[in-house]
């Protein structure tokens, strides 16, 4: 897998969060990246234990969100910010690992924590010239 | 926005008469300079929403609307069961009932100031804020389910607040209809250690003083005068309402057609109030209020024994607390007729006038305090209901003044650290775990507050009372 880029988009009062890549699996990828950049640096953030995170959902915008909701509730539960992530789709599953470390506030200075991923300007699609992108707003 | 698009029908008041699917007309409460500055996607929005089945009267956007998912932030509508009428996920919001609650400490500013940095030292210390903070309070299956019944009430029983401060929460401090059994394993989870937390962005706690009182016969009813000291809180109902909603958000998206509901939004997600997931959904949101209103009530506590702590000769009593993400069973009168409706409330407040039977006794003749929040180093607002805002917005009126900036935007622009000895100079104490979250929430990213609340006045929503300061701000 080619590393997976990401980028916010902006939002009056949340946060867009879009990944890009040369399969959906990427940019999947690359939404979490965005998603933990929402929160703190990502430089900072080492990617030392890993989180399997199972999801499913009836389409692939409702599985993006799904994805994110996952690790919002990894993230909130296990007190861990995540760097660095995997992930396969067959179907409507999704299986994916997420690799980080505890929360250190002096160390991650996060900023705010993410609600949830919401279902607005949700879209997963493959561009026509082959880039996959995949983005949703965040509520924080 | 365009305005043009718009028809105008008061100084305040603007229309967009039903077109396409919309079932009934929109209506928003501004001036012309805040309308302007709305997004292009309050238009949409609030014109979406009033495409939703079973909607009455109209969709309203409050003068602080500003660009939600689904519902505009600072959207109100009312849904009629008996007309097929839905309930929305997304016309609630992730953080269910966030809201704010203000209490009188009996002191005065140089008692505050004598003592202000170690204040604000033990309330950072004592009041749990921010990414990564945990309660001191760990939560049971039983006691979990306990709480999610009884809220405030709940939180009082266990040592955390006064029976006295009930009367001053809506519902008295207890949701009726919460079904603890219909929120997931998930969302207790997300929640066990979270009780008596602050959370982080927008939320805050802040030491306030009375700047400009504009009514003092109604200010005085409040037990407000000019220079008093006060406390006011701002969060919600935490993980385990965000966890409510991004399930139920999910599941009513998935379920809209098989209702034969057309969402022009999938994030309006919504169902027949009289379906098995509304009333599945009701239930649990109406647990998440509850867990709301525990929240606030067990900070109320922490932050009780800090000024004991440090200012025994204060008294903190609870002036009212009002929230923001809810939908609620009112009654209104619609065409001569008092119907049972369901109104959703997101990022708005609920703004009784005078005289209505659910207000405390002592806050009947005058009205219900509106309490709008600030951002750290802008004014906050007390207003009260008035007599006219049930036939404006089903009793409804603004909440704070919402962001003007994107979190990106304001993190290019300022530095954390340069915000608070900005705020300090200006006699204002920030405490907060991160200089890049002080940076997104900085007061310029907001709107001007005092500009919304003056359109909420002049709109007639609610009238103004009184005009806050912070002296202290500990930022979630």
């Amino acid at each position: 897998m080619n590393a997976p880029r990401w980028e916010h988009f902006p939002h009056q009062g949340d946060v867009g969060v879009r990944g890009l890549g040369a399969s959906m699996e990427e940019a999947f990828c690359g939404a979490a990246l965005a998603l933990t950049a929402t929160i703190a640096d990502l430089d900072t953030v080492a990617p030392k234990e890993r989180v399997e995170v199972k999801c499913s959902a009836p389409d692939k915008e409702l599985l993006l969100v799904e994805w994110l909701n996952a690790l919002v509730f990894e993230m909130a539960t296990r007190q861990m910010l995540f760097s660095h992530f995997a992930v396969s789709i067959e179907d409507e599953h999704l299986v994916g690992e997420a690799w980080g470390e505890p929360v250190d506030r002096s160390k991650h200075d996060p900023a705010v924590e993410v609600k949830g991923a919401t279902l607005s300007e949700l879209h997963v699609e493959r561009r026509p010239e082959g880039l996959w992108i995949a983005q949703c707003i965040v509520d924080v | 926005m365009d305005i043009s698009r718009l028809t105008r029908i008061s100084a305040y008041a603007w229309r967009i008469d039903p077109h396409g699917e919309m079932r009934v007309p929109s209506i928003i409460y501004a001036n012309e300079d805040l309308i302007q500055a709305m997004d292009e996607k309050v238009y949409e929005q609030v014109r979406n929403v009033a495409t939703l089945p079973g909607i009455v009267e109209a969709s309203f956007a409050m003068p602080d609307a500003h660009w939600g998912y689904g519902f505009p932030i600072g959207g109100v509508a009312a849904f009629d069961p008996a007309q097929g009428g839905v309930i929305s996920a997304g016309g609630v919001g992730f953080d269910i009932s966030c809201g704010v609650r203000t209490l009188h400490t009996g002191l005065r500013r140089e008692q505050i100031e004598a003592v202000k940095s170690s204040l604000a030292d033990r309330l950072y210390h004592q009041i749990p804020a921010g990414v990564g903070s945990r309660g001191a309070i760990h939560l049971n299956d039983r006691e979990m389910n306990a709480m999610l019944a009884g809220g405030a009430r709940w939180a009082v029983e266990r040592g955390y607040g006064r029976p006295e401060d009930l009367a001053r929460i809506e519902e008295q401090g207890c949701m009726p209809g919460a079904v603890p059994d219909e929120v997931s394993a998930k969302a207790k989870k997300r929640q066990q250690d979270e009780m008596g937390t602050l959370g982080s962005g927008n939320h805050y706690l802040e030491v306030q003083h009375v700047v400009e009182v504009y009514d003092p016969e109604t200010a005085a009813a409040f037990g407000l005068y000019g220079g008093d000291m006060v406390v006011t809180i701002h969060c919600g109902s935490r993980g385990l309402g965000h966890q409510i909603g991004t399930e139920f958000l999910k599941d009513m998206a998935i379920a809209a057609p098989r209702y034969g509901i057309t969402l022009p939004d999938r994030e309006l997600a919504c169902a027949p109030i009289h379906s098995p997931l509304g009333e599945t959904y009701l239930g649990a949101m109406r647990a998440g209020i509850n867990c709301a209103l525990a929240n606030r009530q067990i900070l109320t506590h922490l932050t009780r024994q800090v000024f004991a702590e440090i200012l025994p000769e204060a008294n903190l009593t609870l002036l009212y607390d009002v929230s923001h993400n809810t939908c609620k069973v009112e009654e209104h009168v619609i065409d001569g007729q008092r119907k049972r409706l369901f109104v959703h409330r997101k990022g708005a407040t609920r703004a009784y006038g005078p005289g209505h039977p659910d207000l405390p006794e002592a806050l009947r003749e005058v009205g219900q305090p509106v309490l709008i929040g600030g951002s750290m180093g802008t004014s906050s607002h007390i207003l009260v209901g008035t007599k006219e805002t049930e036939a404006l917005a089903f009793s409804s009126a603004c909440h704070g003044a919402g962001r003007s900036m994107s979190r990106h935007e304001a993190k290019r622009r300022w530095y954390g650290r340069e915000v608070v000895d900005r705020l300090a100079k200006r006699g204002i104490l920030i405490r907060s775990a991160s200089y890049r979250g002080v940076a997104e929430e900085a007061p310029d990213a907001y709107k001007d507050v005092d500009a919304v609340v003056d359109a909420a006045h002049e709109s007639g929503l609610a009238r103004k009372v009184a005009r806050l300061e912070p002296l202290i701000c500990i930022k979630g």
